[in-house]
């Protein structure tokens, strides 16, 4: 157990400092940061972030046999095709197509969790997860409490795509992990990119507890990077420093983190200052210790994140950073997001926390 | 009770029609027992046999037309009254449609419009139920039933505009494409979470029924992958117990995206929850716009006759992909396609009636397809034209009064945009 440990901190700070600069821009706001270093030796292939997660259910499905993956449109593959060809691999039995009915995935998730199968289910857009909110929140999470440990529901993982795309309006925007960040007994993960949601997935789909795992959409294609093949995972509850420095933390979770990248690196650019870029990749728990080791360092906190701005989890990240590093800190922390509106369709570019209103932001820490 | 109504559309007059319906179910064997029971859940017979029920405990529900693939009237005695200009109308709005969905969904593919979900094959649901309704009742629709907002009077425009979410667009920029709505038309404004609207119809028809006098009812259409939603259930059971008037149309078009009803539901189709849940429930050839015409004017005059609500189940063949993120390929036949665009193809239908009756011909059929064509194309043209609303409305509309907050948000915008207006596309929006 503690050589795990162990061995888990080398491979965290190996992950430390590995962004690459072949950064490449994916859509109107922001430009894809690739990971370069690994987690584990060994081979590895070229992979977007929709076949590292085929990758990891592949080689869940593989090894154990109570495993199942299932949600709307999933015998094809499901609308992101993250399931491609897992129907043809492995039956109908394991991968399958449920009735359109969230709450019936969801508790259906949880029942197979109960009986001692691994559940590994879609959602298929995380704006409508709603309907299956109450078996989430009052049942999958509550599950090992209200049971005295007898009847945990640890093995049901639930995926979904979130996140702005450009194009997706109200109901195929949204990023809902504040919602679960309020519910104890759930984990809530965000990956940035392939490397990473390969290795998360893995561990929440091994995890003692339900696991609400929401994917970047608009990374499942565009963002590629070189995937160790072998099976690895990576903690839950621990952020990855991305990029180090002393002027600032600026902390975010999926899409926006590469986001973040881009300002560091203007920061780096036109004002000769380091920002130090820390990737929660857990919402639910979150790494209290790394993200205030960095502030205590840099005294100067900025969090983004798409979701609207009241209640957002950055509220949350703000609070306990001011309550560990009040004595350190230089500036107000600084929260970037979407605004207090629904996700609105052709005001996408006005609405998301761009690289030019979080480097507005930053400019105003560092100046005050 | 189930037992007794595998099919419970009852026509108001005549009987021959009931007859054949009831003849469609057999009756399993009653114990005659000398009382019935009287639980508060049940009144009902003993039986001192165990019989599990099951789908084949009844005959299928039939499928009620009135046209065959000829365009010629089955049953004379069906053929319904609708005045030549409503015919036309009808008919018209569906050429229409189908050429916009031509058009549009190629825009999309051109890069012109976000998103486009096409109506093909469906066509014949839309017009036959929006004729035979009143143009007051208040429809709650899913997004595949544009044919309804054309033979209401909605514009091409007014659709062209939303779909680019111009500064002409009646919702103002902030949904998708093909999330129409219109109070003026009565049409309550499309939402993409699936069976939302169905217990809200449901609501809106006990509201509709509380006014003195009323004579508006309400419609709701909704998908057979819908209908698997937790809101459905719900709509059904409210309708039935809260004596809403109310008219729950499934379009049931073979898929839910990839997923086939083989894999949505077992049991009769969506019909055959309607007498379980207490609904007066008839199916109908969704591909025969005068079959649903017959069926939505009898359910109106039910509905609104006893306050009681009415699940028609339209059967069709959704021709399109499910919408220009899905190629239909990956799970489906050409083959199969071919079947329902070359026999029943509700357009060919009704055009062959027309035709048959005198009221339209081929030189006709050119000419308005030319013009739906030029409609759409010149629309586009001067919607393409138009700016996008002004950025500040993105925050517009969120509460009837700006809360200090958000007013707040749009300050640090306009502050953040004076100095970065470079990295915006304010060009393509209005200005102040
Ligand atoms: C609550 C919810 N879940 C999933 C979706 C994604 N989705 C959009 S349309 C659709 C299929 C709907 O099928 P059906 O109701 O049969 O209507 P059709 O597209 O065939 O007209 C799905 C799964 C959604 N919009 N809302
Ligand atoms: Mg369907």
């Amino acid at each position: 157990m503690s050589s795990l440990v162990v061995k888990r901190s080398v491979l965290l700070a190996k992950l430390i400092k590995h962004v690459n600069s072949e950064a490449k821009r994916l859509s109107s706001h922001f430009v894809y940061f690739p990971d370069n270093g690994k987690p584990v030796e060994g081979e590895t292939t070229k992979m977007n972030m929709m076949q590292a997660i085929n990758n990891a259910m592949d080689l869940t499905l593989r090894s154990d046999p109570t495993a199942v993956v299932f949600g709307e449109d999933v015998a094809f593959g499901g609308v992101f095709r993250c399931a491609l060809g897992l129907q043809e691999k492995y039956g109908k039995d394991r991968v399958f197509n449920t009735p359109l009915c969230e709450q019936g995935i969801a508790g259906f998730g949880i029942g197979l969790a109960t009986a001692g199968a691994t559940a590994i289910a879609e959602i298929q857009f995380a704006d409508y997860i709603f309907p299956a909110f109450d078996q989430l929140v009052n049942e999958a999470a509550k599950a090992r409490y209200r049971s005295g440990g007898q009847f945990p529901c640890g093995a049901l993982t639930v995926r979904t795509p979130c996140g702005a795309v450009g194009h997706g309006g109200l109901y195929h925007s949204q990023s809902p992990e504040a919602f679960f960040a309020h519910v104890p007994g759930l984990k809530v993960v965000v990956p940035r990119g392939p490397t990473a949601a390969k290795g998360l997935l893995l561990s929440c789909i091994r995890e003692k507890d339900p696991c609400i795992f929401l994917e970047p959409k608009i990374l499942y294609r565009s963002a590629t990077e070189d995937v160790p093949v072998e099976d690895y995972t990576l903690p839950l509850g621990k952020a990855q420093v991305l990029r180090e420095g002393d002027a600032a933390t600026l902390v975010a979770w999926g899409t926006q983190v590469h986001v973040l990248l881009e300002v560091a690196q203007k920061a780096h650019d036109e004002l000769g200052v380091s920002c130090e870029v820390i990737d929660l990749q857990s919402i639910l728990p979150w790494d209290e210790e790394t993200v205030c080791n960095s502030v205590k360092k840099t005294g100067r906190c900025l969090i983004a994140h798409e979701a609207p701005l009241t209640s957002g989890f950055g509220a949350e990240v703000a609070a306990t950073v001011q309550e560990e590093c009040f004595l350190h800190l230089e500036a107000p922390i600084g929260r970037v997001t979407g605004w207090d509106a629904p996700f609105p369709h052709v005001f996408e570019p006005f609405y998301l926390p761009t690289v030019s209103r979080c480097y507005d932001e930053l400019r105003r820490l560092l100046q005050y | 009770m189930a037992l007794h109504s595998g099919v419970s559309f009852v026509r108001l007059n005549g009987f021959r029609h009931l007859a054949r319906l009831l003849s469609t179910h057999r009756k399993p064997n009653i114990v005659q027992n000398e009382k019935n029971a009287d639980f508060p859940g049940a009144k009902a017979p003993y039986v001192t046999e165990i019989k599990f029920l099951n789908e084949s405990s009844y005959d299928p529900i039939p499928i009620y037309r009135v046209l065959d693939n000829n365009g010629e009237v089955i049953d004379n005695n069906e053929e319904p009254n609708i005045d030549r200009d409503t015919l036309l109308n009808m008919y018209k709005s569906m050429i229409q449609l189908s050429q916009m969905d031509k058009i549009l969904y190629e825009s999309q593919r051109q890069g012109r419009i976000s998103f486009y979900m096409t109506n093909y094959g469906e066509e014949g649901i839309h017009v036959g139920s929006a004729a035979a309704l009143s143009p007051k009742d208040l429809v709650f629709a899913q997004y595949r039933e544009v044919g309804v907002f054309l033979f209401r009077g909605y514009t091409v425009t007014e659709l062209v505009n939303q779909c680019y979410g111009n500064c002409e667009d009646p919702g103002k920029g902030k949904q998708m494409p093909v999330h129409y709505g219109s109070k003026q038309h009565n049409i309550v404004t499309i939402s993409s979470p699936l069976a939302t609207q169905m217990p809200q119809a449901v609501g809106a028809a006990y509201a509709l029924k509380r006014i003195p006098n009323n004579d508006r009812c309400v419609i709701c259409y909704f998908g057979e992958g819908a209908a698997s939603e937790g809101d459905a259930h719900a709509a059904f059971n409210f309708a039935a117990t809260l004596d809403c008037p109310v008219i729950m149309l499934c379009r049931n078009n073979g898929y839910a995206i990839s997923t086939p009803t083989g894999e949505q539901y077992r049991g009769d189709g969506i019909a055959s929850r309607g007498p379980a849940l207490g609904l007066n429930t008839v199916r109908v050839d969704g591909t025969d716009p005068l079959a649903v015409y017959n069926a939505v004017t009898r359910a109106r005059e039910l509905v609104l006759g006893t306050n009681k609500p009415v699940l028609i189940e339209a059967m069709s063949y959704r021709v399109g992909h499910h919408s220009t993120s899905d190629d239909s390929s990956a799970y489906r036949p050409l083959e199969e396609i071919d079947k329902w665009t070359k026999d029943e193809s509700p357009i060919q239908k009704f055009r062959l009636y027309l035709e048959q009756k005198g009221l339209w011909n081929e030189e006709a059929d050119k000419a308005w397809a030319k013009e739906c064509r030029n409609t759409v194309v010149r629309t586009m043209q001067d919607a393409e034209k138009k700016k996008l609303p002004h950025w500040k409305e993105m925050l517009e509309d969120v509460y009837y009064d700006m809360p200090p907050r958000i007013q707040k948000q749009i300050q640090q915008m306009e502050d953040h945009l004076k100095k970065y207006q470079e990295h915006y596309p304010l060009n393509r929006y209005q200005s102040e």
